[in-house]
């Protein structure tokens, strides 16, 4: 769908997670300032049942699934998987059913919101279905187990390409490729070459390779000699969290998971805080900023731009601050200030 | 007191295997060999050139280890995506020093944007991801093993429980990431609770590597000591090490049941920077910690805490530093101020 064709009579829909424990509540706040912004979207709400699905083999149903795959773009709040076997984990189905290969994490420092790091404007880019995740484990004999790490070149192409796309788009100057090609040197080596064949088609924009441990130093030293990074699945595990470390944590990170086709499922990556769960507590930034991804996937770059700019101000201004960032707003008086500020 | 031999010539020392190495390696040794000199410490070095682009790490210089016990090292050059091995790796396995050890501390003098951080990584270094098992399936599919075994995740929670017994240290850390490799970190951490169960007085927890990464980050003064795989370790232990003032001042070493390599703490194998070597301008902070690590392992306590000592004086004075703690000091001219320092 394209962006000029939209309008509030014509609406893009698209499917909403609302997810458990403060899921709901940031959720709601997302709608309200959707409401504010007169974003153009209409949603199909999906809750996680409480029975498995044969069909998906997991609480989400099928039709639930079916429901991202028909809109192509999907927000999602934080799913607890219960705890038992015979299901799959709720994440995991979304990933493998929809088919989504990149984890793509804005990380950026809130002004205003004072971390001991205060230049951070990076975006992680992490493979997400092979790697060391790729499930594949033995025992070999009493007390000796393998686990298969699998690089493939479809895979790695796939996300290279994606991060250079990205950079494009994006504005964004550089791709560094972060890997171990120096110990695991053909399964990292593949990943390299991958990016290396992607970079060539991308003349304007500077690529780099640095290997992962070093990457963790420059990032606690000097975040800002980092733009995009592209990675295989676990080095992408830990730097996404790493630098959300870098910038407060996971309640303020956005994250966006892209697919097949140009699938585009936005989340946030914290859990469902079950303990403050229905108190009107939890903070909505990490949820609105990935709703914010998510209009940008859309193209929809004003209502992105117009929406980002009131959740910084709103917690630039530190009048509404919710409890995780050392304030005494509720979720509703932060989300009214969003709305105010927009 | 010490008390010497009477002849107190060099064959009276203890001999020890130095690996100039690649890079800043030269520069950072012949640091040492200075400082050790101006102390007169009983330290007689047997010099060997290794290089990372060499196939494998000549016989006679394994023999010298073997024949020492004790190696300090600078860092050895491994090629990304070439034909060659690690010989980092290949010395960690023939002379089987299973445990690497790195401690990141703030030292008085370097500002940091954390404080209070007092990290001791201990990570198993011969197996898991570094198992070196690698192959290509089918072309455009390669696959590479990670191996973990009851045996060496075993002799890893060990050696990090007696170490923190020993140092008086209050916590062991073991991270993983058994919540997706269910079978091989599920062994690594099935390992670190049986030993932990034979220290009732070092308490102990787990942490997932991702999370880990994220609360160093945050609040690091809340770890201790860490156990982990070969290849978390080498991720915190550089997180914790750039936390803490950099690579140029991290101590550590590797160690096995019979032999010890003393070397720079994170990053061993950083040589590569052309203009450090060019403007002769490495930092000796680390391995000059490194070598009183050394000393205290060769039972020289008291030329350990000299050296120490010294080191520790010249940094807080901040007088003379190198670039990466910004300063612009020489190599040279930090060594002069740590001779300088001597007692
Ligand atoms: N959006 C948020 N706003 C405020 N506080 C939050 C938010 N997200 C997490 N927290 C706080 O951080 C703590 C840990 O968060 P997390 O979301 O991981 O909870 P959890 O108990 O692990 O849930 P799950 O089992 O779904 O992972 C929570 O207990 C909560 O106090
Ligand atoms: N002794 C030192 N003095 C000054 N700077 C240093 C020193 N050691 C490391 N650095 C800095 O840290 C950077 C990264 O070093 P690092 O050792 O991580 O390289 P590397 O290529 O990752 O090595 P490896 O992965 O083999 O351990 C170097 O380029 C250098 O700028
Ligand atoms: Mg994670
Ligand atoms: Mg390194």
């Amino acid at each position: 769908s394209s962006a000029a064709a939209v309008s509030l009579e014509n609406p893009i829909r698209a499917t909403l997670f609302p997810g458990d424990g403060i899921g709901p509540e940031i959720a709601e706040s997302v709608k309200q300032v959707f409401d504010a912004a007169e974003v153009p979207i209409e949603w199909e709400e999906h809750y996680v049942g409480d029975t498995v699905d044969p069909r998906t083999q997991s609480f989400l149903t099928w039709e639930s699934l079916e429901s991202v795959r028909r809109n192509g773009v999907g927000l999602k709040g934080p799913m607890a998987t219960p705890i038992g076997k015979g299901h799959r984990s709720l994440n995991l189905t979304l990933r493998k059913e929809l088919g989504l290969y990149a984890n793509v994490r804005p990380c950026f420092s809130l002004p205003g919101y004072k971390t001991r790091y205060d230049d951070v404007n990076l975006v992680t880019i992490r493979e997400n279905t092979e790697g060391e995740y790729s499930g594949l484990e033995h025992q070999v004999v009493r007390g000796v187990v393998e686990s298969l790490k699998i690089i493939t070149r479809q895979a790695s192409l796939r996300v290279a390409e994606y991060a250079f796309h990205y950079a494009q788009t994006n504005g964004r100057k550089r791709v560094s490729a972060i890997h171990k090609a120096n110990i695991m040197r053909k399964t990292d080596g593949l990943f390299l070459k991958c990016c290396r064949e992607v970079a060539k088609k991308y003349p304007d924009i500077t690529y780099e390779e640095v290997i992962i441990d070093n990457c963790c130093m420059m990032l606690v030293k000097n975040p800002a000699l980092f733009d995009v990074l592209v990675m295989p699945n676990l080095y992408g595990d830990i730097i996404s969290d790493l630098c959300a470390g870098l910038i407060g944590g996971l309640g303020l990170t956005p994250s966006c998971n892209i697919g097949e086709g140009g699938i585009a499922l936005a989340e946030a990556v914290h859990g469902s805080a079950p303990d403050i769960a229905g108190k009107n507590l939890a903070n909505p930034t990490a949820l609105l900023l990935s709703s914010v991804a998510m209009l940008r996937h859309l193209k929809l770059e004003d209502k992105a731009d117009r929406i980002h700019a009131a959740i910084l101000s709103t917690i630039a201004e530190g009048k509404y601050r919710t409890v995780d960032l050392g304030g005494k707003a509720s979720t509703s008086e932060f989300t009214n200030a969003v709305c105010r500020n927009l | 007191t010490y008390m010497p031999r009477p002849c107190s010539d060099i064959r009276a020392a203890q001999a020890v295997t130095l690996i100039p190495g690649d890079g800043i390696g030269p520069l950072v040794t012949g640091a040492v060999r200075q400082v050790m000199e101006a102390m007169r410490a009983p330290i007689c070095f047997e010099t060997y050139e290794v290089h990372g682009d060499m196939p494998a790490v000549p016989e006679e210089v394994v023999e010298s280890i073997r024949r020492n016990k004790v190696c300090l090292k600078g860092g050895l050059d491994t090629p990304v995506g070439g034909g060659v091995n690690s010989l980092n790796v290949q010395l960690r396995k023939e002379l089987d020093l299973f445990a690497s050890l790195v401690h990141c501390f703030n030292l008085p003098g370097i500002h940091t944007r954390h404080q209070n951080v007092d990290i001791v990584v201990i990570r198993e270094n011969t197996e898991g991801e570094y198992s070196g098992l690698e192959h290509e399936v089918v072309p455009g599919v390669v696959e590479s093993l990670k191996v973990i075994t009851k045996f060496c995740s075993e002799r890893i929670a060990r050696y990090a429980f007696e170490f923190a017994y020993l140092n008086n240290r209050k916590k062991v850390t073991a991270v993983h990431k058994a919540n997706i490799m269910k079978l091989a970190d599920g062994l690594f951490l099935e390992s670190c609770r049986e030993v932990a169960e034979h220290y009732p007085g070092i308490g102990y927890n787990e942490i997932i590597v991702d999370n880990c990464c994220m609360q160093l980050v945050s609040r690091p003064e809340q770890f201790d000591v860490m156990v982990t795989p070969n290849l978390y370790g080498n991720l915190v232990a550089n997180t914790a090490a750039g936390l803490a003032g950099g690579t140029g001042v991290m101590p550590g070493g590797n160690v096995g049941h019979e032999y010890a390599i003393f070397e720079q703490g994170a990053s061993a194998g950083n040589v590569g920077n052309e203009k450090l070597v060019k403007n002769k301008s490495a930092n000796p902070v680390a391995l000059l910690l490194s070598s009183a690590m050394m000393l205290r392992h060769l039972q020289f306590p008291k030329f350990a805490d000299r050296l120490e000592t010294a080191v520790l004086q010249v940094v807080k004075e901040g007088r003379c530093k190198t670039r990466d703690l910004g300063g612009e000091s020489t190599t040279q001219e930090v060594v002069d101020a740590v001779i300088a320092a001597l007692d």
